[in-house]
């Protein structure tokens, strides 16, 4: 009865209920305001992406037929044709690329996440992240020097080396994250049951981390066939097909370059052709990663 | 028991040996890749030396060749994207790393925005040409392509590479410390400038280099949108230029003789910038893991 008549601090009568937000205060209103912002920018950064896929399946889908895989590229001006000697040449020059750097790459990941220690391992680590940092350009420009002016002749095989050498780093950098994901255990369970390395390795870790691996070397794949730059000196164009008789020692077509050829010619068959071309390689690009992001969901352990 | 056999352990050793020759391999690509290009551009290096880089004239027939122009656009191109990207890009990380959205829909955002890096970049150039420059001849003094929608292009593509890498700076920085800021009393936003983006700090400035590396190598997009001016070098945004990607994709092909060496050199250039950029970049991001 006596603590009533002692007025208590204004402080200790505060209602934890009652409290309310002041949004006259400044603090709160440029919170609002940069919460806005941010909301702002991420709608703005989907734009351009909306805006090219618009545009490309509009533009590209609607031309999609069967010729259009099997004919050859159409000279001005002529209605009809098609890109399957681009898509033909583009598959040929990924195949040689992935035959390249998939073996070395997945064996390069094994010595820095198996053997690798100290060192060199960090060197290698560090060397492979500058290397998916130079310019698709100059690896053109490096595979142009290598290939093209010793064979005299633009090649699939200039093509596909570039090709390799940009996949390299991807395929190196996820495969030695998926073997980093393998828990030790596994390892020390199949050396303790009398494994040699390599076979603990290829038996046992390898395995486990396919899946892992298979989409790091996917999304390589997809972003090497979109890759123009390396291609427009190295396999250069035609509007032939691949020539085998001749082992593939010729200017060789791909997708990519045709887009880009056909971007900027003013006759309205070919670029009616560039996007039916761009919209097989978004579409590409857009079933691997979608794949790509299904099948890492999955682990083994 | 018995010991291993010998063909066991020849086995073993092989394939430790193979893996170690691959692990170099890629480190020696490099090392090739620097030899070969500097090597090619000897010829014109030993020609022009030095005043290559002062030289604005670009001229085949007179064999007359400087990539000061080229040079220019290069920066400025690069500059003007990463000007537009990065706030764009900071606040699209920091949107994606707060609590906003439930995860299931900020993990198709996340997606989409990797799908803006993943588009090919000859794509972005068709685009820009049927779509971008059209849209922009209609509200400003461009007049074909130009600086302007080169840059706008090279935004969008550096746009993701900002964004994923800062994102993963932001959720690499301990709870404790938001928590600490917001029960010292702080706003979210207040965390978010004051904790958060300072601790990120070297992440993000790493993947604001990478980015600005990627945009002075993007080749395709530059090509096709920027005008390809080799000789001159005009202030305005409207006019065309060029960049050293764009004058190799443009004249390889059908260069011969001192135009090879030169355009070499203007490789070698463009390929030493990049380095440094990206081995910066390296050394920034490596900083931020000792953190």
């Amino acid at each position: 009865m006596t603590t009533d008549s002692v007025p208590k601090p204004a402080a200790f009568q505060l209602d934890p209920t009652q409290l309310q937000r002041d949004y006259g205060s400044p603090r709160i209103v440029f919170g609002l305001i940069m919460t806005g912002v941010s909301i702002l920018f991420m709608v703005l950064a989907l734009i351009p992406l909306g805006l090219v896929l618009y545009y490309v399946t509009i533009e590209g889908g609607s031309k999609l037929s069967w010729d259009l895989f099997v004919a050859l590229p159409p000279p001005p001006l002529v209605e009809g044709g098609g890109f399957g000697n681009a898509l033909v040449g583009t598959i040929i020059m990924v195949a040689i690329g992935a035959a390249i750097s998939v073996p070395v790459g997945v064996m390069a990941a094994i010595y820095l996440a198996e053997f690798g220690t100290g060192k060199i391992a960090d060197w290698v680590r560090f060397a492979n992240k500058v290397l998916s940092g130079v310019p698709s350009i100059i690896v053109g420009v490096f595979a142009y020097a290598v290939l093209v002016v010793t064979f005299r002749t633009y090649s699939a095989w200039a093509g596909g080396f570039a090709m390799a050498i940009l996949m390299l780093p991807t395929i190196i950098a996820s495969t030695d994250e998926a073997l980093k994901l393998v828990p030790q255990e596994v390892r020390q369970a199949s050396v303790g049951i009398g494994a040699n390395d390599y076979q603990t390795v290829l038996r046992v870790v390898l395995p486990a981390a396919v899946p892992a691996i298979v989409t790091g070397v996917t999304l390589a794949v997809a972003r090497a066939a979109g890759e123009t730059a390396p291609l427009i000196f190295t396999a250069l164009f035609t509007q032939f097909w691949p020539n085998w008789s001749n082992w593939l020692l010729e200017p060789t077509a791909s997708l990519s370059v045709m887009v880009y050829n056909f971007a900027i010619v003013p006759f309205e068959n070919q670029q009616e052709m560039a996007f039916a071309g761009s919209f097989v390689l978004v579409f590409f690009v857009l079933l691997t990663s979608v794949a790509a992001r299904l099948a890492t969901a999955r682990r083994v352990y | 028991m018995q010991p291993r056999a010998a063909s066991e352990r020849f086995f073993d050793t092989a394939f430790k040996r193979l893996a170690l020759i691959a692990a170099l391999a890629v480190a020696a690509a490099l090392l090739w890749i620097t030899c070969i290009v500097a090597l090619r551009a000897l010829p014109a290096l030993s020609e022009f030396g030095l005043e290559f880089l002062v030289t604005s004239t670009w001229n085949p027939p007179r064999n007359a060749y400087g990539i000061l122009p080229s040079m220019y656009g290069t920066v400025v191109s690069s500059v003007i994207a990463l000007m537009i990207s990065v706030p764009i890009g900071l606040g699209v990380a920091i949107f994606l790393s707060e609590d906003y959205i439930p995860p299931g829909v900020q993990r198709i955002l996340v997606f989409l925005v990797e799908l803006l890096a993943a588009v090919p970049s000859v794509v972005y150039g068709l685009w820009g040409i049927f779509v971008l420059i059209p849209f922009l001849k209609e509200i400003t003094p461009l007049r074909g392509p130009g600086m302007l929608p080169a840059a706008l292009i090279l935004a969008v593509m550096t746009l993701p590479i900002i964004a994923a890498l800062a994102r993963d700076a932001i959720s690499n920085v301990p709870i404790e410390l938001r928590q600490a800021s917001v029960g010292l009393g702080a706003t979210r936003w207040e965390t978010i400038f004051r904790v958060i983006v300072p601790a990120a700090s070297s992440g993000i400035i790493g993947g604001i280099m990478l980015a600005l590396g990627r945009a002075l190598g993007e080749t395709m997009a530059a090509t096709m949108l920027i005008g390809n001016s080799t000789n001159n070098i005009s202030l305005s945004v409207f006019a065309p230029s060029s960049t050293i990607a764009a004058l190799l994709a443009n004249q390889f092909a059908e260069a011969s003789g001192l135009q090879v060496a030169a355009l070499m050199y203007a490789a070698l250039i463009l390929f030493a910038i990049t380095l440094v950029v990206n081995i910066l970049a390296q050394v920034v991001i490596r900083r931020l893991q000792r953190i």
